[in-house]
Formats: structure tokens, sequence, C-alpha cells
């Protein structure tokens, strides 16, 4: 057995040149054939790659998808976002318990199933959904989880599971997906057909600082939430002192609520691909990075096939369209972990390393992957910058509004009838958006996913734009008859979930804020309540040392600014003078016990 | 590289040179950042967020901020000072500190900035989680109820001390620190003469048979309050 773990172990480390940088690929690696990474594996892959012991540990415990503890050979993560809880995940949730036996968080003693629930799986135009070993599954009922647990059952194999395919790439013979793209509208950037290298031509065209201009003068500006302007980026890693250069996709797409970079991968991936090459030209990489989350593994095989063609095609590897530029693409696969799509944090796992961010300054364009000026771009960013070249930047700076350039892709989900992915011109009102996704009785609109605003329909007439209602894409509609507080409380569990724990205001004032929420939502909470949860959003918006912390109690904050009424409501003020979060019931129970008597006074 | 520059805490002009931090540079001038996971001879970490200051608006760590000319920075402002507080209050509620029991009161620096702050009891609520305890050193004994997450161990042990003893596992509430070893702290390289083991700010990491020699009362910030040293000079 000890003989058989040190072969394997030194067969997969070898795979990744014993490179303790490529710690994802290797914990991976022995996770998926053990089915866990136990104690005796993580001193053997130190020992291997030249690292301590905890630095295996510390990345074994830090993503979701990787275990220490022996987990089932199927793994079902069963998606618990908000717009799943409300199409009904808690029926599918209760037949996949009842058929396996087992709940949330255990696994089988046969040893064949582990079930967990999952922060969004990046499927929220399809819910409810869940991830079956690398399979996704779409749009359950209880009846389908049953028939899932039966089948697997019998075969064991998640890809041997009967269901329609998607449409699109998602019937490829590579991807053979369940998942639908509910691409609703196409716009006149992303989902534009552009034929196989031609943005890349128009580049290699002019000089790499040409390259660049043009990206300045278009204004396009970042499409993953921060907005930073790209060309300035691109520019600033350029100049950056230093032969060797990274240029890095951002496809950690976590947000609850985002996918539209999922549809991106699945019918365009060549207009990134081709983006990405295009930076490298620009600023002067041979090396780019895909980091392509963990939920997106039944993608891989697809995009792995279509970087091999784009070889094949001279579009990329040596001697690019035979201009002598030589430029290639790999692929990252995150292990669950929302907070990898923050820049830094992505560096860091790419680097085989926990996924923390890292402190600023240096940006990741003076010092980025393995120390090196390194360019970290959204999916979409890429993908117009292509464009840009292709058809140029006049044409693009004439699309969509002033301060916001371009179009921008929205994954629109919850109470609609039409839920998927819009590619809309910047400057189009909210109100717009709800009329063309279907979204009768409307109360709340989340912009921008929970680290973005709860609004109201006092706010329906506002842009989607930079300067007005910004969003990294996540639009999630809420009808009549929701609970405001249920919904700031899922988002709130998100971020507890996913905190990396670092710094002091994340790591223990999302706990704070979600405790006291539960604390109005039982009937405890007084009118103080409120204060102090605007007090504590204020202290971990300000104190906090990445984007995580420094937006998590938005979902609250935004929410009670905007539906004070439903908080309001909700918070008591007794006429006994006891103060609501004091439950003397409670208090006297233990002593009640004791005495065997109940108490006379309070009854 | 002997340039200096100047820029402006609370209005005070302090003098920089190149390569310092915020901190640092404060720290020359006699002003008074308060801070937990910062320490002199360990490069910085960022994590416990109360040496926050406001650099020209905008919050920043002042442990890990370069310091540079003009700029305006802000340190004393209640509205600081109150997040500090929340700051130094979370860490109570999120461990189990029992000073009165505990070898490092009155050197403890967690309580030397609440009794700076003016801290009685926390307004948070206690959460009560449970931790673990390795007694398993021969010299040193490990208490996670008082650890307050800040790398000190982590960073004295890798770049010092060059042994990696410890290190992070878990993420959100649960992150903690970890042994480098399959079972507890016995089996690592730390020895009591290690930067790692007499460099807690707080009571986590206790060395063995000498505890209580100088007695509770005349401990260090039983006499002055923390961060007096630097502002006297
Ligand atoms: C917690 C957190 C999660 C993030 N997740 C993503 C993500 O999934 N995808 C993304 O493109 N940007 C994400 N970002 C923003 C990135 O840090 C970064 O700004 C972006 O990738 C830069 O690319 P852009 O300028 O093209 O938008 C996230 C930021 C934070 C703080
Ligand atoms: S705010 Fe702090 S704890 Fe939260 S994710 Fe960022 S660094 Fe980690
Ligand atoms: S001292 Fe600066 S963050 Fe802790």
């Amino acid at each position: 057995m000890k003989e058989n773990l040190e072969k394997v172990i030194k067969e997969i480390c070898g795979k990744h040149g014993n490179d303790r940088s490529k710690m994802m690929d290797i914990v991976s690696g022995v996770h998926s054939q053990l089915g866990h990474v136990p104690g005796e594996a993580m001193g053997l892959i130190a020992a291997e790659c030249k690292a301590e012991r905890i630095d295996v540990e510390s990345v074994v415990s830090f993503y979701a998808f990787f275990s220490k503890e022996p987990k089932g050979r199927v793994v079902i993560r069963l998606c618990n976002d908000i717009v799943d809880q409300m199409y009904g995940v808690q029926r599918v949730a209760a037949a996949f318990k009842e058929e396996l036996g087992i709940d949330f968080g255990q696994t089988t003693p046969d040893g064949k199933f582990s079930l967990e629930w999952a922060p969004c799986i990046g499927m929220c135009d399809q819910p409810p959904a869940a991830m079956i070993g690398d399979k996704i599954m779409t749009w359950l009922s209880s009846d389908s989880a049953r028939e899932i647990v039966r089948t697997l059952k019998e075969c064991g194999d998640p890809s041997k599971l009967k269901h329609t395919l998607g449409d699109g790439n998602n019937a490829h013979e590579l991807v053979q997906s369940a998942v639908s793209n509910n691409l609703r509208e196409k716009g006149a950037v992303v989902f534009a057909p552009m034929e196989l290298g031609a943005g890349l031509a128009a580049a290699l065209s002019v000089s790499p600082t040409d390259v660049i201009k043009k990206m300045i003068s278009s204004r396009l500006r970042g499409r993953g939430g921060a907005g930073f302007p790209a060309g300035m980026k691109w520019e600033f890693t350029r100049n950056a002192a230093g032969d060797e250069k990274y240029i890095l996709c951002n496809a950690d797409e976590g947000e609850p609520g985002t996918f539209k970079d999922r549809v991106i991968l699945t019918e365009a991936p060549n207009v990134l691909f081709e983006g990405m090459t295009i930076a490298g030209y620009a600023i002067g990489s041979k090396q780019g990075l895909l980091y392509l989350r963990g939920e997106y593994a039944y993608l891989r095989a697809f995009l792995e096939n279509v970087l091999a063609e784009r070889r094949k095609a001279g579009l990329l590897g040596k001697n690019i369209m035979g201009k002598g530029f030589d430029y290639d693409i790999r692929i990252q696969m995150g292990a669950g972990a929302y907070v990898c799509g923050e820049e830094t944090a992505l560096i860091s796992s790419c680097e085989g390393l926990r996924g923390d961010p890292k402190n600023r300054p240096p940006f990741p364009a003076q010092k980025g992957y393995l120390g090196k000026p390194s360019c970290v771009n959204n999916v979409e960013t890429y993908c117009a910058a292509a464009r840009i070249m292709e058809k140029g930047d006049a044409w693009f700076a004439a699309l969509g509004s002033q301060g916001s350039s371009g179009t921008k892709l929205l994954s629109i989900s919850g109470d609609c009838k039409r839920p998927g992915v819009y590619e809309l011109p910047f400057g189009v009102t909210l109100k717009d958006v709800l009329e063309r996704v279907g979204a009768e009785e409307c109360i709340a609109v989340q912009v921008g996913g929970p680290s973005g605003q709860l609004v109201s329909k006092a706010d329906f007439g506002r842009k989607i734009c930079y300067d007005d209602l910004a969003t990294g894409g996540a639009i999630v509609v809420f009808g009549k008859g929701r609970d405001i507080l249920e919904i700031a409380h899922n988002y709130m569990e998100f971020f507890c979930e996913e905190s990396c724990g670092y710094c002091t205001p994340c790591r223990v004032g999302n706990e704070l804020m979600k405790s006291r929420l539960e604390r109005i939502m039982a009937g405890h909470g007084e009118s103080s309540d409120l204060r102090y949860i605007e007090e504590l959003g204020l202290t971990m918006k300000t104190m906090s040392r990445c984007g995580l912390g420094q937006t998590s109690a938005n979902p609250v904050v935004t929410s009670l600014k905007n539906f004070r009424s439903e908080y309001e409501k909700r918070v008591i003020k007794r006429e006994d003078g006891m103060q609501p979060s004091f439950d003397i019931h409670k208090a006297l129970e233990t002593s009640e016990g004791i005495t065997g008597r109940k108490s006379v006074h309070f009854v | 590289m002997s340039e200096t520059y100047n820029f402006t805490i609370d209005g005070k002009e302090i003098t920089g040179r190149p390569g310092q931090t915020i901190l640092q540079a404060a720290d020359e001038a006699g002003v008074y950042i308060p801070r937990l996971c910062a320490h002199k001879e360990l490069c910085a970490h960022g994590s416990c967020r109360v040496c926050t200051v406001m650099v020209n608006g905008r919050p920043q760590s002042a442990c890990t901020q370069p310091a540079g000319a003009g700029m305006v920075v802000e340190n004393e402002t209640p509205k600081l000072l109150g997040m500090r507080k929340q700051l130094i209050d979370m860490l109570f509620v999120e461990g189990n500190h029992f000073c009165m029991f505990c070898e490092k009161s009155g050197n403890c620096e967690l309580q030397g900035l609440a009794y700076r702050f003016g801290i009685m009891a926390p307004q948070h609520p206690y959460m009560f989680q449970k931790k673990d305890v390795d007694a398993s050193h021969p010299d040193i004994y490990i208490d996670q109820n008082r650890c307050i997450v800040c790398a000190r161990c982590v960073r004295a042990s890798h770049d010092v001390d060059g042994k990696s003893a410890f290190g992070f596992v878990g993420r959100g509430i649960h992150k903690k620190i970890a042994f480098n070893a399959e079972h507890n702290l016995s089996e690592t390289k730390l020895a009591a003469t290690d930067m790692a083991a007499g460099i807690c700010p707080v009571g986590a990491i206790i060395k063995k048979r000498v505890g209580f020699a100088i007695p509770v009362g005349q401990r260090k910030y039983d006499t002055k309050p923390i961060g007096s040293d630097i502002e006297k000079r």
C-alpha cells in the first residue's frame, strides 16, 4: 500500500516537473486518484517537490474541492445559491438525502458517494443545478435527483448519466453537457461572428505600442467588476521592467448569479484566445494562462482542443501568422474558491499557494505571477480587445455610453421568464432590461451580485454603466413575496464560507454580520441592531484588505438602505421592557430542568 | 538612497526615507500607529488591519503602504479610532481570552491595545469557538484559544529560523495555525530558542517552566500604555 502510494505520488509530481508552483495540479491529480489527499501523501508530495509538508496541507485545506478526509468516489455538489433556493432546491436536497441515506457533508459508508452544498456553480439560469463529479446536471427535481442516484448506484460513472444535450457547443463531442447557453440577445462585440484570426492579423500588422494606443482610445474598461481602463493596464504591464511577462485571464466567475463567461467559453473561445494573444503581443509576453474555475471543468477538454486547433492554424505557438511572434496559452484549473477571482488571489493560486490575496503594492503589473509583470483581465475584456483590433477603436468607442464604451454581457436569473445571457449596449436602463427578460411584479433586483447592491423600484430607471449601476454582469430578479432578509442572509452565508480568513474585518466581521441578521430574522432584533449593522458594515468596508471584505457587507447594508421598512417591521420594542435579544425562557431552561419546575415569574 | 522626503500624519510633518513604510517612518518620528501583526524584525503581513490609516482619503494599512512625498495621512481621527476598536473587539470575541489566567497578561499586545483604547467589555457577542491546545512539545505549548492569526510565528519560523514549523490551514473563520507535522508540535523542529517561540503578541505560544517570573502588575503594559516607547522618542 505504502509503496503503491509512493509510486502514485512520484508519477503525478513527475508529470508536473516536481515543480511546487504546480501544486494545484499535483494536489488535484492526487485527489482524483485517491479520492482525498491523506496526510501521508502530503509528506510525499512535499519531498518530491522540495516543499514543506505544511505547504501542501495549507493548499489542500483551502480549496473546497480538496479534502484530507476520504471522500466518496462520486461527490454530489448541490448548488445552494438563492436562485436555486427559489426554484425548490430543498426538495431536491431531501431526495438526495433520502436516496443516499446520508446528510450534507457526509459520505456513504460504502465510500461511493459524498453529498455537499456548493455556492453558486454558474448555472443560475437553469436551477436547481448540481455538479455530479465534473458533470453538471441542471433543472433538477426530486424525481431526477432520485434517478441520478439510482443510475450511479448501478454504474458509478457520472458520464453515463442520461440527459438531453444542451444547445450549441454544449452538444460538442468534447463537452456533451446538459447545460444550456440561454444566449438570449447577441450584441455587436462578443457574440457577433468573427472570422478566425481577423483580430490577431489586424493587431500584428501594427506595432505593439500602436495596439495599446488603440486600446486606450477605445476606452475599454475591465468587465470583471472593478472597471479599470484596460489599455492603461496593458501599458503599465508593457512598461514594467523585466523580459518575462504573463497574460492571465480571469475565468473564475464566482460571483453568485454570474454565468456570462461560461457562455463565452462555450460559444466564443476563439475570440477570447485571440484577445489573450493580442495582449501577449502588445505587452511582450510569451505565455498566457486561463484560470478556469473548477466548476467549469466540463469545458476543459473542449477548450484544450480549441487551443490545439489554434496551434495547428499557426495562431498560437512559434512564429504566429509568420510574424516572428511566439506565444502560447495553458489552462490552470481552480478548485472551488470564490476569492481566487480576486486578481492577486488568482495569482497566488496559479503559483500553487493558498488563494490568499497579496499585499499591494506591488501591483500585478509590476510583480505578478512568479514575481513577473502580469496582466489580469476578465474573459469578456479580452474578447472586446480582439474586436477592437478587428473593427477599430472608433467603432468600439461609438458603442454604449460616453463613460462606458461598448456592450456588456448580463447574466440574468431569478424571477423572470427569460433568464440567460444578454449582450446589451452600456447605458441601457434597468427597467428596459427587466422588460426584456420578462420580469413582472419585480420588487427587488440584485445588481452586480452579492458584492453589488440590492435595489428597489425607485432605482429601476437607472442606467447600467460604470458611473451609475455598475455590474460585473450579475442581475438577479426577485418577484413579489420574496423575503428581503432571507436574500441578504443567503449571501452572507456565501461570504462567510468564501472569506479567505487572512484579515480580521472580513474573517470575523462576516460572521458577526450574519449572526446579527439571524437574530433579527428570529424575532429577537432591537432597533439598535440596525445601527450596529451600519457601523459594522462601514468597518468591514474600510478596514478589509481586499475587495471581498470591502464589499461583503453589501447584501445587508444595501438592503437595509433600500428596504429599511422590511427591517424595521422585524425589530421589536417589547412592552415588558426586556431586551428582545434576551430570551428569558431559554436562559431559565437549565435551572428549570434541575429544579424540575417551571418559573413562576416568567410564564 | 539617502534622499529624504516629507509627508504629514495628522498635520505633523514627518521625514521619510526611501523604502520605508508609513509605519516605519511614523515610528522614527515618534508617532504611534497601533499595530498587532507587524513586528520590526519581520516582513509586513497586513492581516490585523489595526494599523489602517487614511492616505489621501483612502484606507491603507500603514505597515504595508510605502510612505511617499506629500502624502496626507490621517491616523488618530475619531472614525479610525472607532474602527480600530471594533477590530480589537473582534479579535477578543473570535477567540477565548481569559486574561486573568493567562501567563501573558500584562505583556499581551492585544490586551495592551484594549487598555489603550479603553475597552472594558466587547461590544460584539462572544463566538465561543472550540479551539485546539497542543502541549506535546517538551518546552513550548500552544493554546489556539488565544491565537489572533497574525502569522508572526509563521513568518519568524520560515524567514528567520529557517524551519517552517508553522503554517495556516482552513479558510474564513476556520483559518488557524497548523504545524509542519503529521500529528503535533513535538514533531516539528521548533526550539524554545527560536525567534518563532518568543514572538507571539498574545498568549498563544508560551514557553514551559518559565512563567510568571515577573509578577502580574509589574509587567510591560501594566506600567505604561502600549506604544509609549514609540511616542517617547
Ligand atoms: C472577491 C473577488 C472576486 C472576484 N471575482 C472575479 C471573477 O470571478 N472574474 C473576474 O473577471 N474578476 C473578478 N474579480 C475582479 C478582479 O480582481 C479583477 O479586477 C479583474 O479580474 C480584472 O479584470 P478586468 O479589468 O478585465 O475586469 C473579483 C474581485 C474580488 C475582490
Ligand atoms: S478581505 Fe481579507 S479575509 Fe476577506 S478575502 Fe480579502 S484578504 Fe481574505
Ligand atoms: S499591523 Fe498592519 S495590518 Fe496588522
